[in-house]
């Protein structure tokens, strides 16, 4: 026990500031300020692995990791997609998970956010499409938010959830892939 | 006929040293299969590949069998439309899944008995196999789920919990079916293949040079190792001499992407067993790891580091003291964590005895690997059948004999250190000289690569045509061998027991369901 409290002394706190949203990522028009609001300061998260290659899944858990510390900014994974504001998906889409996937965002209330994540999800990547997948997220389920990258740092990841919650800079959506 | 001759009437593939293909027909593969197996040695990796007309090629089974004394790839040839081969299940029970999987995509049966589809669900038809077929002839089927016959287990009091796709956190998707009695599991049954999306299939349509991108990407915690081993196979094939500072640079990627999966692993255990302190701690010092690779590697995770012919990236001397001086720090602090983690009576209590696989039934099933290493099953391709430049190296080998979850921790403990002791070895004795070297366009055949990844043994099976393009291409995972042992491994535990016994194998679904 007075080793742990030592270790943890010792660590101190390490958490950094986070990010500021991108615009660029935004592909879809911005949630009313109102709704903003409230989902801005306690923001639920499901994440669905829709195909990925698992590279996503390593840096959506640093998220968790004390120096980004996506806690400490109201923002937490849930486990149902019944308690979720924002869906993060990850991978091309699957065939094997398209059903799936649309379940999940069905089983969502609204308002509800989706942010696609990585190549894969963004434009399909490297999988593309075929006889098993259906490339991008936006083929499936309706997409807020794109952060491209193989895979896209916790940063960006940060990054593209904020924007997704936050107010539009200009009013003008920007198109994404 | 003993093993010998079966290497007696082989030729030597090229690639991973040691390797060695037989061409069998059906009464000899199950012979062959059989000496292997009575030697003691296992089933690596099984695939097939459909006849072609424009080539007019007839359809292959192969098997890849490891022994002694190194790799032999036995290929039996199913000439005249003929789609019945021997399966080996018998013989090596990590074969059913494979031959199954076969089934659905090359349209190759074996005569086992569990004749279920695997890997294909709703996607496509059953009588479409998509490497056989044109593209453009699997008419993609709406979106719909399928009915799988699970095997049931009755009696009084049972009842069955379905978990998946989609799982309560962050990780990939796959089913679980547990048939249990109060809290206990009297039967656990999986199903994967969700995130099937045709890799293998993939790979025909690409160049050899873009290979190396897909390969990175079939399980994307084992980057290095699928890259390496695909680079290994193509190289073989291309008869190219990497050069001595790409291969010492190779090894040390691989070390690190250990290293980085051992580090999260160990948070993931400790928080999965309560205490999160466990969590906090090494996922910091996983981010402090991902950080000195991107200074030093220009990459958190190592995707885009080795390619055909060498590698992508160099460091100097100032970036190679750096991540040393890192590693230095991470091992110091390890080292206080483990004494933590194993004072803890809370987390010890729920590892030691969690998950448990006897090394008899390790051996049994062909646990391999990481987990087979908990199990006492030794084999460690970087100790065991060294490639440069493990054969200078030489490796300790982590092995326990327990094979609970608390014997899978020991080991994650014990490869870090090692790691962290290799990798330094590794920057402090750099060769000098170039990083890369040109491939020269290879000649038609089978290359075969090899690399002990975190999880095991990664095994690639290139093949060439005559054109320079990829004519088939099989990455094989280590979680084909171990997802059938998880099976056991939960018998007898309680369900809540279950993300902590499944993390502590933490196996592959991507690298699994191709």
């Amino acid at each position: 026990m007075l080793k742990t409290l030592r270790t943890v002394i010792a660590t101190g706190i390490v958490s950094e500031a986070p990010p500021l949203a991108d615009e660029a990522l935004r592909v879809r028009e911005a949630l009313p300020a109102k709704v903003r609001e409230v989902l801005g300061r306690a923001l639920c998260i499901r994440h669905v692995d829709a195909g990925s290659c698992n590279g996503c899944e390593l840096e959506i858990h640093a998220l968790n990791n004390p120096l980004y510390n996506i806690e400490g900014l109201g923002i937490r994974f849930v486990a149902s997609p019944r308690h979720a504001d924002l869906l993060l998906v990850t991978g091309p889409v699957s065939r094997h998970m398209a059903l799936a996937l649309r379940r999940t965002y069905e089983a969502m209330p609204d308002p509800k956010l989706v942010v696609a994540l990585g190549d894969c999800g963004c434009t399909g990547g490297i999988f593309g499409e075929s006889y098993a997948s259906c490339g991008r997220v936006a083929h499936v389920i309706p997409v807020d938010v794109v952060v491209p990258g193989c895979p896209p740092s916790p940063l960006r990841i940060l990054q593209g959830i904020l924007t997704a919650v936050s107010a539009p800079a200009t009013g003008r959506v920007a198109h994404g892939p | 006929m003993p093993l010998r001759q079966w290497l007696a009437r082989s030729r030597p593939l090229p690639g991973s040293p040691a390797s060695a293909c037989v061409e069998v027909d059906a009464g000899d593969w199950l012979a062959a299969a059989g000496d292997v197996a009575a030697a003691g040695g296992q089933l690596l990796a099984l695939w097939a590949t459909p006849a072609t007309r424009a080539a007019a090629r007839d359809a292959r089974v192969h098997a890849a069998l490891l022994h002694n004394a190194g790799l032999l790839v036995l290929e039996l040839r199913l000439p005249d439309a003929q789609s019945r081969y021997p399966g080996l299940q018998g013989l090596f029970p990590a074969a059913a899944r494979m031959q199954r999987a076969a089934a659905d995509l090359a349209g190759v049966y074996p005569d086992d008995e569990d004749t279920r589809p695997w890997l294909r669900h709703a996607a496509w038809p059953a009588l479409a196999h998509p490497l056989r077929e044109p593209v453009a002839a699997i008419e993609p089927a709406a979106l719909a789920a399928d009915d799988y016959a699970f095997r049931r287990v009755e009696g009084e009091g049972v009842h069955e919990v379905p978990v998946g796709p989609v799982h309560a956190g962050i990780i990939e998707p796959g089913h679980f079916r547990f048939s249990i009695v109060g809290e206990k599991v009297l039967r656990l049954e999986e199903r994967l293949g969700y995130v099937h999306k045709g890799i293998e299939r993939r790979f025909q349509d690409l160049g050899l040079e873009e290979g190396r991108r897909l390969a990175a990407r079939v399980s994307g915690d084992s980057a290095v190792a699928y890259s390496w081993a695909y680079c290994q196979a193509l190289e073989g094939l291309a008869h190219a001499t990497v050069p001595p500072r790409a291969l010492w640079l190779r090894a040390l990627c691989l070390e690190l992407e250990r290293m980085q999966n051992h580090l999260g692993d160990l948070g993931a255990l400790g928080n999965d067993a309560g205490f999160a302190f466990g969590l906090a701690q090494f996922s910091r010092l996983k981010e402090e790891l991902l950080r000195a690779v991107e200074a030093a590697l220009g990459q958190r995770y190592l995707f885009d580091a080795v390619v055909p012919g060498g590698m992508a990236v160099d460091v100097d001397a100032a970036q190679q003291r750096a991540l040393a001086q890192c590693l230095a720090g991470i091992g110091r602090e390890v080292l206080n964590l483990r004494n933590i983690y194993d004072e803890h009576a809370g987390v010890q209590d729920r590892f030691v005895g969690a998950g448990r696989v006897a090394p008899e039934l390790a051996r049994r099933l062909g646990l391999i690997g990481l987990a087979g290493r908990a199990s006492g099953q030794e084999l460690d391709l970087r100790a065991d059948r060294p490639w440069q430049p493990y054969d200078v190296l030489a490796p300790a080998k982590c092995v326990q004999s327990a094979g609970d979850v608390a014997a899978r921790v020991s080991v994650r403990f014990e490869e870090l250190q090692v790691s962290i002791r290799l990798a330094t070895r590794l920057l402090g004795e750099l060769p000098a000289g170039t990083v890369r070297v040109p491939v020269p366009s290879p000649p038609a055949g089978l290359g075969i690569g090899l690399i002990e990844g975190w999880r095991g043994p990664v095994l690639v099976a290139l093949e060439v045509d005559a054109r320079g393009a990829i004519a088939r291409c099989h990455p094989h995972d280590p979680s084909w061998q171990n997802w059938p042992v998880l099976e056991h491994a939960i018998l007898g535990n309680i369900v809540p027991d279950f993300p902590l016994i499944n993390k502590s194998f933490n196996l592959s679904y991507s690298g699994h369901d191709l």
